[in-house]
């Protein structure tokens, strides 16, 4: 029988656990945006018209854009996990450093976005949305929510990429412990599966 | 790290680590300690909660003013809402007996993740304050535990800080439930397959899974609200096109499931507590945890029931009222277990026997009374009516609040390592118990009769039933008083416990020291029989 354990119940390691946790907490996610799609077809369904032509004022460019840009993170991401297992550490931060500046990229172009949307006077509350009538306030109002939390989670995803960042170059992260990388790479791919739902719902049906 | 040699045979209580004093408890990621932060924290609520309920049933005592006027009234019921559903009901026994017992019951010697649990109390304590804030920012809110669309954002009291402090108390809520999970999946002793799972690790699993997929669904309806009220976004607000409807739909999606995050724990725990007590195994182990995930599942699809004059298309009706009928099943087939597990067992007539048979009671009350709701004819008679308001109160005070007591008095040698008097606590829960009844059984009547809930004032013919229920209040409050007392006392104070099994049961918690060291467990124990052999 051992006398002194090596692992107190502290210290305890289950990479498996750990990625079950992180789907767990993926379902709520899906649960929080699965609701704002539901509010999106009601509304949508009652005000067919105006959700067209809401649609038409957003610009299609910058939300191409940005959805490119957020799949190509998804790709470095992804080749950042195989580049730790390989215990490459500089290429992994290098494949890093891209992912964090293309999340930047598409918070300044959401910055860009929204202010001109609300030079125009899109915004709620507006007297030009009040004019447009409720389908329309509805539609910006929904594109804020859901643009806006989404954008909140690209914020988050930020936060985690530079605490990864940094425990890979403390070698806290590497070949043989890198659940936390796996688990912020299964974060941004959810973020980036939620924008491919936003984009085409927002800009592309006319 | 160092301690660990220095952990073994010391008990958890008394265990010193990193910190020192009270720092030694709130920086703890020790299971069991995290679990008596919350139940100290609960404690505290519970009572400030219970007193606005005296106060209300004190004003309820006749009719007209007095000792408040209507919007104190209003207040008053809103927060005594909010604190006893968010803050003590649905983190309730997950978060207390789930966080102490889990890992004992199982034969782990902590939860997944203990850091995260630590900061579910602490998340727990920022929602709280929050809530409580709204008392120092412009008053408290008005508009009822529910928020419903428009008044939410029409009302001039604060409701901001009630509506972000219940979605913060939601993080909490999930963080437990993805713990729970985890837990129950990786961490279960070599040998426990999940049929010989006690029965509340069952439920808690159970619970988990609401937690997970229900409580998200309340964030976004509350932060939406917050939005709407902040930046009028109009989802919500009639007057810019939105569906206050919808809020309604919403608010039930999880709200009632969170029904069943409340009671399932309870019904785990009273399935524990009755074999101990009768001296023979549980009747039906399997249909008991089947019918937990049973009640999980179906209890998604019910929600419309809290709605069915609120305007929705007759086939929703229909469809709707089925379904709950359908979810009574399962609930009914626990009370056949629980029955037939006392049917010929010796009994052993103790405290926490009692608070688990009159659970039994008053949760058939409160569940045939629900029946009478499901109905679609019947509940427009009694819609929004007193009968509503006794029927919860049999539920979730009478279902979860009795299940609460029996597995704090069942736990309490293993917890404290001292016994509670039990001629007290029988007194007390006596003096509960008929409290209880004759607290919420008038509010039946009153509601068939027609009495609306959430007024401060009521018609003349309502007079004898609010005095037979207002003194029935008092009655119940001194029970609890004794109660809580006893048990605060007997924690410092009681016969010391040295032995690991006070009651003989044959669950893995009772193999543990009495109270566990800091890991529980010298080796993890190794399982080979079900958890309920009495032989
Ligand atoms: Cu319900």
């Amino acid at each position: 029988m051992e006398k002194h354990e090596e692992h107190t119940a502290h210290v305890h390691r289950d990479d498996e656990g750990d990625k079950l946790g992180m789907w767990l907490f993926i379902f709520t996610e899906l649960l929080l945006f699965g609701m704002l799609f539901l509010m999106y077809a009601v509304y949508r369904h009652k005000n067919p018209e105006a959700f067209l032509l809401g649609g038409e004022e957003l610009d299609v460019f910058i939300g191409t854009f940005n959805t490119v840009i957020l799949l190509i993170s998804s790709a470095t991401v992804a080749m950042s996990i195989t580049a730790i297992q390989r215990g490459n550490k500089k290429q992994a931060l290098v494949l890093l450093g891209i992912t964090l500046f293309i999340a930047v990229l598409f918070l300044v172009n959401k910055y860009f976005e929204w202010g001109a949307k609300i030079e125009y006077g899109f915004y709620p509350g507006s007297d030009l949305l009040h004019e447009l009538g409720h389908g329309t306030t509805l539609f910006f109002g929904l594109y804020y929510i859901m643009s806006g939390i989404h954008a909140l989670h690209i914020l988050i995803g930020i936060g985690l990429f530079i605490y990864v960042v940094w425990q890979i170059r403390r070698d806290k992260i590497h070949s043989t412990d890198y659940v936390w990388l796996e688990n912020t790479g299964l974060y941004w791919h959810l973020v980036d599966l939620i924008w491919i739902f936003l984009f085409p719902l927002f800009y592309l049906i006319h | 790290m160092s301690e660990t040699t220095t952990a073994k045979h010391v008990s958890f209580l008394e265990y010193k680590g990193k910190y020192k004093g009270i720092l030694g408890w709130i920086f703890s990621t020790d299971h069991k300690r995290v679990g008596l932060l919350y139940l100290y924290t609960m404690l505290v609520f519970f009572s400030i909660a219970a007193i606005l309920g005296l106060l209300m049933k004190i004003q309820l005592i006749a009719p007209g003013y007095t000792i408040m006027g209507p919007q104190t009234y209003n207040s008053m019921f809103t927060v005594h809402g909010i604190i006893m559903i968010f803050i003590i009901v649905v983190p309730g026994l997950p978060a207390v007996f789930g966080n102490f017992f889990l890992p004992l019951m199982i034969g782990a010697k902590d939860v997944a993740f203990p850091r995260l649990n630590l900061a579910s109390w602490w998340i727990y304590i920022i929602g709280i304050l929050v809530v409580l804030s709204s008392q120092f920012l412009g008053g408290w809110p008005d508009t009822g535990w529910t928020f419903y669309a428009p008044y939410s954002f029409r009302t001039p009291a604060n409701v901001l800080p009630a509506l972000f402090g219940a979605f913060i108390l939601g993080f909490s809520s999930i963080l437990t439930g993805i713990n729970f999970v985890v837990t129950i999946h990786r961490m279960r002793a070599p040998g426990m397959t999940w049929l010989k799972m006690p029965l509340f690790p069952w439920t808690l699993y159970a619970t988990a899974w609401i937690q997970v997929l229900a409580t998200p669904v309340i964030g976004i309806t509350l932060l939406l609200t917050v939005m709407e009220r902040v930046l009028g976004v109009g989802v919500f607000d009639p007057a810019l096109g939105g569906d206050p409807i919808l809020y309604q739909h919403l608010f039930w999606i999880y709200s009632h499931p969170a029904v069943y995050i409340m009671i399932l724990p309870g019904m785990g725990a009273i399935s524990e507590i009755l074999p101990v007590f009768s001296r023979k195994s549980i009747y039906g182990y399997k249909a008991i945890v089947l019918s937990s995930l049973a009640i999980a599942f179906v209890g998604y699809f019910v929600w419309g029931h809290h709605m069915f004059t609120s305007g929705m298309s007759g086939r929703a009706l229909y469809a709707f009222s089925f379904l709950t009928f359908l979810v009574a099943i399962p609930s009914a087939i626990k009370v056949f277990n629980w029955v037939a597990t006392i049917h010929k067992g010796s009994l052993n007539l103790q405290t926490p026997f009692y608070w688990a048979t009159s659970f039994i009671f008053v949760f058939m009350i409160g569940g045939l009374t629900g029946l009478v709701l499901g109905s679609l004819a019947t509940n427009v008679h009694v819609h929004d009516t007193h009968f509503v308001v006794a029927h919860f109160h049999f539920i979730v005070f009478g279902g979860t609040g009795y299940a609460f007591m029996a597995a704090l008095h069942y736990w309490f040698p293993k917890m404290f390592g001292r016994m509670y008097d039990a001629s007290w606590a029988n007194i007390g829960w006596a003096t509960f118990f008929g409290g209880f009844l004759t607290l919420y059984l008038p509010m039946f009547a009153l509601g068939l009769q027609g009495m609306p809930r959430r007024y401060y004032d009521y018609l003349p013919e309502f007079h004898t039933g609010n005095i037979i229920s207002s003194l029935g209040a008092i009655l119940m409050i001194a029970g609890a008083l004794i109660v809580i007392t006893n048990l605060v006392r007997s924690s410092r104070h009681g016969e010391k416990v040295t032995g690991k099994n006070p009651w003989g049961g044959r669950t893995l918690e009772w193999e543990s020291d009495t109270p566990p060291t800091l890991e529980n467990w010298d080796e993890i124990p190794k399982v080979t029989e079900g958890p309920y052999d009495y032989k």
